[in-house]
Order: structure tokens, then C-alpha cells, then sequence
């Protein structure tokens, strides 16, 4: 397998007013082709601070990033993401919030009408046909969180980058996008890098766990690789001693190694 | 809000999977659903308009009277001071033919409203089509911020009247010196509300910018102006308040047609009524305005 995302002795620094603040060092991690990684860890570990350095918003004070070979410098239609609390543009409808990513990145080479039925086919697999005319005031929180989907998928990203995508949401809503989630990035073929605090979401989604050690000078302190056969059922997942045992294994981690000093 | 109204059953289906909050907040939004909704009987939804008709319409009735009333008595004990019924017939009579001209001293009290808003307009539209790109560019560049900030908090506390012998001076003529001190006292509020604007754009509209790498174009007018428009709003009624406050100031002052030029001049004539009135019509013309760009104000309000 290819390695689409490499990671290399990354360190990021912060310039504030009492001197440089060490958020992360030394993250080495390497990442295939159509791999589901989860970044996990207490907060304010530097998880997030990751992510963006992936998506390319900010840039690392040392160490080398590649995605598909090359550097990334900045951020980039090959790289979607897709932001916690949705970041929709409330004067546009759902459709424009999705045409303006698909515009930026198809309108040199294709025609208005292709690009519509682009922006129509990535509301039709989170399952929002129906509400593409609505604003997102007008929708609920898991409605716009899907939309935040379609908009990043409809770039036809290599990797779909995700800060606690379903964070906001309660209980029910973040079980149903999850188990959609899975369904687009099998049926997609993504490669998806998932921000989480949430370990039971980490351990049914992903192929790999990283587990973050608390900041500041925050590392990655352990990789889980999750062998669980997919398609994986989430009720079915609750009567399977393996999926317990990974669970029991990232909350060893988060609770007994990494235990947060008191906030 | 152009999305065709779905059915009740294709609305239950659309949110099933989303819990119930999304069902009601399409209920609030799409009012033509709620005729399924169980009506009041006729009669009953009558006395309920009726009531709340008279509940709106009351407190502002009777504020009214006690403030006429209180005017009416302070005028029986001032004779010099016209009552109400006084006011009243000279206004009819004043308004009954508003556009005369007789001259450039006497003309219709419709002559000089429009002349007044005349001034307005042209200073106040001068005012937006400055301030408003500054404060775009105030806002987005931290070194025009700094470079800018000492110059305006030392000009904008300045009375605007204070302005009018710099306009007298440089354009030699009143009228043109009036339209500058709108101009001057107009600009602030639409100049600072738009920076502010621009710097409270949230983080995370800016970060769709960068992931989708949006042309410089696009992040105007899909990002930012949107964004920045309610504050513009804001910004911009302050500015026409302030405005409308200080026209009738600069008028008296340089003279010629005009609402604060009649005040002075019904002084003189100690036409105490005209004054009055005055007072009613300015009171009057700045309200719609305010009223104009708050209606107008709703409409780009997105949340």
C-alpha cells in the first residue's frame, strides 16, 4: 500500500507573549491509502493543531509533510475538510455553500451543468437532496454537519480531513452520521484523518487509533490498529469481545497513562 | 425563502433521522405549514386580533395624550407658548399649500424638508462611499488599523459644527460648507462599524476561505461582504441619525432653504407655532428614516 500522508519529525512551535509554546514534537506517522486514522487524546493536546497542519492552515516549525509526494504547503482541493461546528455560510442555500467548493475546483475544466450535477450527486450521498434549497438555518445541527460533508467529498478529495466532526451533536444524531460516515468513506474509497474525544467512535470507525500524550510538548504516544472486519455493525460491535478489548486498550491510555492533571 | 414547501410527510421523513428539533424549527420557519394546525373558531381568532390590537395600540395612545395634555397646560400658564389647538390650525394651514415659492426666503415647508434631505442625501451618500470601502480596508490591514486609529479617535469625538468654518473657508459658499459637515459627522459611525465588522468575521468562515482557496474576489463578496453587512446596517443608520441631528444645526448657520434655515427664520418672525411644528417635522422625517434602514436592515440579517 501507498503512503499517502507522511508525517515526518513534525514539530510546531507558538510565538505568544511568555515565549515559544511547544505544542507538538517529534510526530512521526505514516498513513495509506483508504486508511481510517483517528487522532485522539485529552484536550488540548495538540490534536487539532495536527489536523490543521495536515489540511495545511498552518505551517510546521520544523519537519517535512507530504501528501501524495509532495510537500503541502498551504491548503488544497486534494485535502477536504470538514470543520466541528460545520462553518456553513448562513446567506447561502445548501447547494451554494457545496457549489462554491465545486467551482473552485472544477470550473476550469467543466461545464456549469456538470458542475451542478457535482454539487447535486455530493448532497445526494449524505442524503440531503431534499433540502438543497434551504438555508442552514433552516436545517438541524446534523443536517448541517452533513452538509459540511458534502462540501468537503464534492472537491473529490484524496483525504477528508475531520476536527470532531459530530462533537455538537447529540447522542442519536452522532450514532446515525457515524454509521453513514462509514458508508461513504467504504463507498468512496477515502482516506479520512478524524479528530475525536470520543473513544467508542474511534474504535468503530477506524483502521488505526492514534493516541495523543497530553501537551504542552504533546507526541504521539501509541498507535492501536483496530482489526475489526468491515462492514462493521455498531450492534453487533456491542457483543464483540475484540471491539471491548480495544475500547479497555484506548481508555487505559486516556485514563490511567495520560490521566489530565486537574483542569 | 424560495425552498418549495414540502408536505407534512415528506418533512417527517426528512428529519427522522435528526431528532425532533429539526422538525421544529421547519415548523417555525415555513408558516403555510402550520394551516394544518387546529384554527380557532372564527369569532374567537377575531376577539384574540381584536385584543391584542388594542394591547399594541393603548400604551402608545395614551403616552401621547398625557404628553399633549401636559403641553396644553404648560402653554395655558406661558402665554407666550402656542397650545396645541394653536399648532394644530397653523399647521393645517401650513401644510395645506407646502410647495409655494415665494423666493428664495420664502418657500413651502415641503421645499425646505426636501432641501434638507437633499443635503442630507448628497453628504451622507458621500460619507458611505468613503467610509464604507476605508473601513473594509481598515479592518482587513492591521497596518492601515494602526496608521488610522490615532487620526479618528482624535477627529471623531470633534462637534460637527465645529467643522463648518474649515467648509466655509475651503469651498467658499454655504451651501456646499453644510453638505461638508454632514459629510465629516457622517463618516465615523459607517467607517468604525465596518472595521469592526470586518475584524469580528469568525475564524471559522475565514478557514473555509483557506481549505476551499477561494480567489481574493470570491472571499469578498461571498465571505466577507455578507459577513460585514449587518454592521454596515448598523454603521449606517447611526450615520444617517447623526446626520439628520445635525443638518438642522448646520442650516441655521449658513442659511438658505432649508428646515433648520425655517427654524431661524420663524425665530425671527417670532412665529413660535411655525417652530413647532418644525420640531414635529424633523422629529417625523428622522424616524421614517431609521424606520427605512431598519426594514432595510432585516433583510440582510441572515441568523
Amino acid at each position: 500500500m501507498e503512503k499517502y500522508v507522511q508525517i515526518e519529525n513534525v514539530q510546531m512551535t507558538f510565538d505568544t507573549k511568555k515565549g515559544p509554546f511547544v505544542a507538538l514534537r517529534d510526530i512521526n506517522l505514516n498513513i495509506e491509502q483508504g486508511e481510517f486514522v483517528s487522532l485522539i487524546g485529552h484536550s488540548g493536546c495538540g490534536k487539532s493543531t495536527l489536523l490543521n497542519l495536515v489540511a495545511g492552515l498552518t505551517i510546521p516549525s520544523n519537519g517535512a509533510m507530504l501528501c501524495a509526494g509532495r510537500e503541502i504547503a498551504g491548503p488544497g482541493p486534494e485535502r477536504g475538510v470538514v470543520f466541528q461546528n460545520h462553518s456553513l455560510l448562513p446567506w447561502l442555500t445548501c447547494f451554494e455553500n457545496v457549489h462554491l467548493a465545486v467551482e473552485r475546483v472544477f470550473a476550469r475544466a467543466e461545464s456549469s451543468a456538470s458542475m451542478k450535477k457535482r454539487t447535486q450527486a455530493a448532497l445526494a450521498l449524505v442524503g440531503l437532496s431534499h433540502a438543497e434549497h434551504k438555508y442552514p438555518h433552516e436545517i438541524s445541527g446534523g443536517m448541517k454537519q452533513r452538509v459540511g460533508i458534502a462540501r468537503a467529498l464534492s472537491m473529490q478529495p484524496k483525504v477528508l480531513l475531520m476536527d470532531e466532526p459530530f462533537g455538537a451533536l447529540d447522542a442519536l444524531t452522532r450514532a446515525h452520521l457515524q454509521d453513514e460516515l462509514m458508508k461513504i468513506a467504504t463507498e468512496t474509497r477515502s482516506t479520512v484523518i478524524m479528530v475525536t474525544h470520543d473513544v467508542d467512535e474511534a474504535v468503530l470507525l477506524s483502521d488505526r487509533i492514534v493516541m495523543m500524550t497530553n501537551g504542552p510538548a504533546a507526541t504521539i504516544g501509541e498507535i492501536l490498529t483496530v482489526n475489526l472486519p468491515r462492514p462493521r455493525e455498531r450492534l453487533a460491535m456491542a457483543n464483540n469481545p475484540k471491539y471491548h478489548e480495544y475500547r479497555s486498550a484506548v481508555l487505559d491510555f486516556l485514563y490511567r497513562r495520560q490521566l489530565r492533571p486537574a483542569a | 425563502m424560495n425552498a418549495a414547501n414540502p408536505g407534512i410527510e415528506s418533512l417527517n421523513e426528512i428529519t427522522a433521522g435528526d431528532g425532533s428539533v429539526a422538525t421544529a424549527k421547519v415548523f417555525k420557519i415555513s408558516p403555510s405549514i402550520n394551516v394544518s394546525e387546529p384554527v380557532p373558531a372564527a369569532g374567537q381568532r377575531f376577539s384574540m386580533a381584536a385584543r391584542n390590537f388594542f394591547k399594541w395600540l393603548v400604551p402608545p395612545v395614551l403616552g401621547l395624550t398625557i404628553f399633549i395634555g401636559i403641553w396644553a397646560l404648560v402653554s395655558q400658564t406661558s402665554p407666550q407658548l402656542p397650545g396645541p389647538l394653536k399648532t394644530w390650525a397653523s399647521a393645517q394651514q401650513l401644510f395645506s399649500d407646502p410647495f409655494y415659492n415665494k423666493g428664495p426666503n420664502d418657500q413651502g415647508i415641503g421645499w425646505n424638508i426636501l432641501a434638507s434631505l437633499e443635503r442630507v442625501g448628497i453628504g451622507f451618500g458621500m460619507a458611505a462611499a468613503i467610509g464604507i470601502p476605508l473601513g473594509f480596508m481598515i479592518g482587513r490591514f492591521k497596518f492601515l488599523n494602526a496608521m488610522t486609529a490615532p487620526i479618528i479617535s482624535l477627529l471623531r469625538p470633534v462637534s460637527p459644527l465645529a467643522w463648518l468654518p474649515i467648509g466655509l473657508l475651503v469651498f467658499k459658499a454655504a451651501n456646499p460648507a453644510a453638505i461638508w459637515v454632514i459629510f465629516i459627522s457622517a463618516i465615523w459611525p459607517m467607517i468604525i462599524n465596518t472595521a469592526v465588522g470586518v475584524n469580528r468575521i469568525p475564524q471559522d468562515y475565514m478557514n473555509v476561505a483557506k481549505v476551499l482557496n477561494l480567489s481574493e474576489w470570491k472571499v469578498f463578496t461571498k465571505i466577507l461582504f455578507p459577513a460585514v453587512l449587518p454592521y454596515m446596517m448598523t454603521g449606517i443608520r447611526l450615520s444617517i441619525g447623526v446626520a439628520w441631528l445635525v443638518i438642522v444645526a448646520a442650516e441655521m448657520l449658513t442659511g438658505g432653504v432649508g428646515l433648520g434655515f425655517w427654524v431661524w427664520d420663524e425665530w425671527n418672525n417670532l412665529n413660535v407655532e411655525h417652530i413647532i411644528i418644525a420640531i414635529f417635522v424633523v422629529g417625523i422625517v428622522g424616524l421614517l428614516l431609521e424606520q427605512m434602514l431598519v426594514l432595510l436592515a432585516k433583510r440582510f440579517n441572515y441568523e
